[in-house]
């Protein structure tokens, strides 16, 4: 039985607080009503069940937690995540993951601009499209996209690896189409099965970084 | 030849240096990177004079009478503000720029003498946790390293918008300096020329820092200060917006502030001095009715004991010194002259902190270089540098007639120029004249 709070009632420096201490490990959110800053800081292996609409940064620094949104999600969710799994189960808005670690991030629905920017290791599955400068300087980690991704995609990235299903506007600085093998065929049907979607991995094309931009070079003066 | 004592004449709008600038940009066709700050004279404190007292205010006796110089930061929200013994602090610079034996000592000299370091573009290492009392975490743009743990670990935080070297403009820290420790700690290739971010990557503009601000109170339950640190420019307005969006204390880095690695372009045509930011920021706090309720620290440029009396008379609570503090341990010391000279440099002009091979072992990488630094030596000499500066300011103070450093006030100042009366609000020496504010 999961222990109630409801947000109508209870500020969210309450709840934080208690997740901070936890004495259970099931949680049920009520009335988020867009609040910022719910369920950030967790520490612990918790189940946190948020019932409705947040605002910027929920389980913002996530650790072992799992964290659903039953609703959609503000800027900012899951952002520098270090592990556990956040899932949203509507729409997130802007810089989704931003410069997570690690974990797992899963957006039922679309992703707004920056999705993945600066990611550092994270996975993130995103089961609609995502908007432009998704995975900007995307560091580490493997981006999802089983819809499709805007303009500007994997802009300046270095280590990151990005699968989109569907159409892409077009690739950001040193951003390439790469051959798809086996072993990423493999990756990405854990993803997608970590993420419980049921796409084909075969439908799906790899990018990466073209590794142009790593040095300083007099010939890379207009991608600065 | 002296070229001058056969009447010939150098051009002072082509100066050597400029010369040798365009030679070196038509032969490489890349901009010049450099560390430190701006070089050019710019209007500083050095262009202000503090007024002893005589008849009309008496002096404190240097031996028998206090002069206290403790400072508490972060008393607006924080559960637990900073309790520093002087208002001097170490200014953020990141490990990989620096070594971590530097980072070390900075960690060893300012906790001796009580006060406070940062960490920088690159996360928190052991030695700089372990060995600082009170330890600042920047939260920057690029979030190498940032993780909760981390956080929680830090005696604050600070909200890194700019820095005085280059407002607007993200790090650099080129392949040399990446080493597997580096790269390991910022999620980055090993060897690769490295660009930080220059923009937040989850939020744009103040009334999204209120909720950036927001969560990581959160996320830290309420216990840390939250500074929020910008590069001088419209300092006025960035100052009362970081106040909107919650900062218990704002810090202003002027356009002499430290660098690891900038473009020349950028650190010396980019931003204002510290002199003429440092009067906007406090009008800002006053007009909010905040001064002093939200603590201001103000760095770049400053070298001493009267640069921090004079920085404090005009209103900051503290001040931090970056280029100072690595001068103190060891940076560009004469001992290691020859060395800079086999770089294309010498001792007093060396600046290329991004190149990784400083023979004083303080802004490199390298393991032998590093070596040469010793941390604890270094940190006392630091220390020694800090005493140096309180001690001085207290002088200063004393002479002012002032129990506390932070008695200071502007009327204990008058300009040398008009330029500096103009920017610093204090009248012309002399006379009872602030350049704008009437005849």
């Amino acid at each position: 039985m999961a222990t109630l709070i409801d947000l109508a009632t209870t500020p969210v420096r309450e709840l934080n607080q208690a997740l901070h201490a936890p004495e259970a490990t099931a949680w049920r959110v009520l009335n988020p009503r867009g609040a910022h800053a719910v369920a950030c800081g967790i520490r612990e292996d918790l189940a946190v069940d948020i019932e409705g609409h947040v605002g910027y940064y929920c389980a913002g620094m996530n650790q072992r937690a799992t964290v659903t949104v039953h609703g959609n999600a503000g800027t900012g969710v899951a952002e520098n995540m270090m592990s556990g799994t956040v899932r949203v189960r509507g729409n997130a808005s802007q810089s989704a993951g931003a410069t997570a670690h690690g974990g797992l991030l899963v957006i039922d629905g679309d992703a707004s601009a920056r999705c993945g920017i600066s990611m550092k290791g994270v996975d993130i599955v995103v089961g609609g499209n995502v908007g432009h400068m998704s995975a900007f300087m995307g560091q580490a980690g493997r981006l999802v996209v089983c819809g499709d991704a805007g303009d500007a995609l994997g802009d300046s990235l270095y280590e990151a690896r990005l699968y989109v299903r569907g159409t892409v506007k077009s690739l950001g600085a040193d951003c390439v189409e790469k051959e798809m093998r086996p072993e990423h065929l493999a990756e990405l049907a854990e993803l997608l099965k970590a993420a419980e979607r049921d796409e084909d991995p075969a439908g799906f094309r790899r990018y990466g970084s073209a590794r142009k931009l790593y040095h300083f070079k007099v010939d890379n003066t207009t991608a600065y | 030849m002296e070229p001058a004592s056969h009447g010939l004449r150098e051009s002072a709008t082509f100066d050597r240096a400029t010369i040798h600038a365009i030679q070196r940009a038509a032969e490489t066709g890349v901009y010049d990177i450099r560390g430190w700050g701006a070089k050019r004279k710019l209007p500083h404190f050095d262009d202000l004079l503090l007024l002893g007292a005589s008849m009309s205010r008496y002096p404190l006796e240097g031996y028998r009478e206090r002069c206290d110089t403790d400072v508490v930061l972060g008393t607006r929200h924080a559960r637990h503000p900073l309790r520093l013994a002087t208002p001097v602090t170490i200014a953020g610079m990141s490990f990989g720029a620096l070594s971590a034996q530097a980072k070390e000592a900075l960690g060893r000299g300012a906790s001796e003498v009580g006060t406070s370091t940062t960490t920088g573009d690159g996360g928190m290492t052991p030695e700089e946790r372990g060995h600082s009392k009170h330890l600042v975490y920047q939260y920057l743009p690029s979030r190498y390293g940032m993780n909760p743990d981390d956080l929680r670990k830090a005696d604050a935080i600070e909200v890194v918008l700019g820095q005085g070297a280059k407002p607007g403009g993200g790090g650099m820290l080129l392949g040399q300096k990446i080493t597997e420790r580096v790269a390991g700690m910022r999620t980055l290739p090993v060897g690769i020329d490295q660009r930080s971010a220059c923009r937040h990557p989850d939020w744009t503009g103040p009334d999204d820092l209120a909720i950036k601000i927001l969560e990581l109170r959160e996320i830290t339950d309420w216990e840390k200060p939250v500074y929020v640190k910008v590069g001088a420019t419209r300092t006025y307005y960035d100052v009362k917006l970081a106040v909107h969006a919650g900062a218990d204390v704002v810090v202003v880095d002027g356009m002499q502030g430290g660098t690891a690695a900038t473009q020349d372009v950028f650190i010396e045509h980019v931003g204002i001095p510290t002199l003429a930011a440092l009067p906007q920021a406090v009008r800002a706090l006053q007009e909010l009715g905040v001064h002093r309720e939200v603590q201001l620290i103000v760095s770049g440029g400053i070298r001493g004991g009267a640069d921090m009396a004079k920085a404090l008379a005009l209103g900051a609570d503290a001040v931090a010194i970056g280029t100072a503090a690595l001068i103190a341990l060891g940076d560009n010391h004469p001992r290691y002259d020859a060395e800079y000279r086999r770089l294309g440099s010498a001792a007093g002009y060396f600046d290329d902190y991004q190149d990784g091979r400083d023979p004083a072992g303080i802004s490199t990488q390298d393991a032998e270089l590093a070596a040469r630094l010793d941390p604890v030596d270094a940190g006392r000499r630091l220390a020694n540098f800090l005493r140096v500066m309180t001690m001085e300011a207290q002088t200063l103070a004393r002479a002012c007639g002032k129990a506390h450093l932070l008695h200071l006030e502007p009327e204990d100042l008058v300009a040398l120029t008009i330029e500096s009366a103009a920017m610093a609000r204090v009248p012309l020496a002399g006379t009872n004249w602030i350049p704008g504010e009437g005849l």
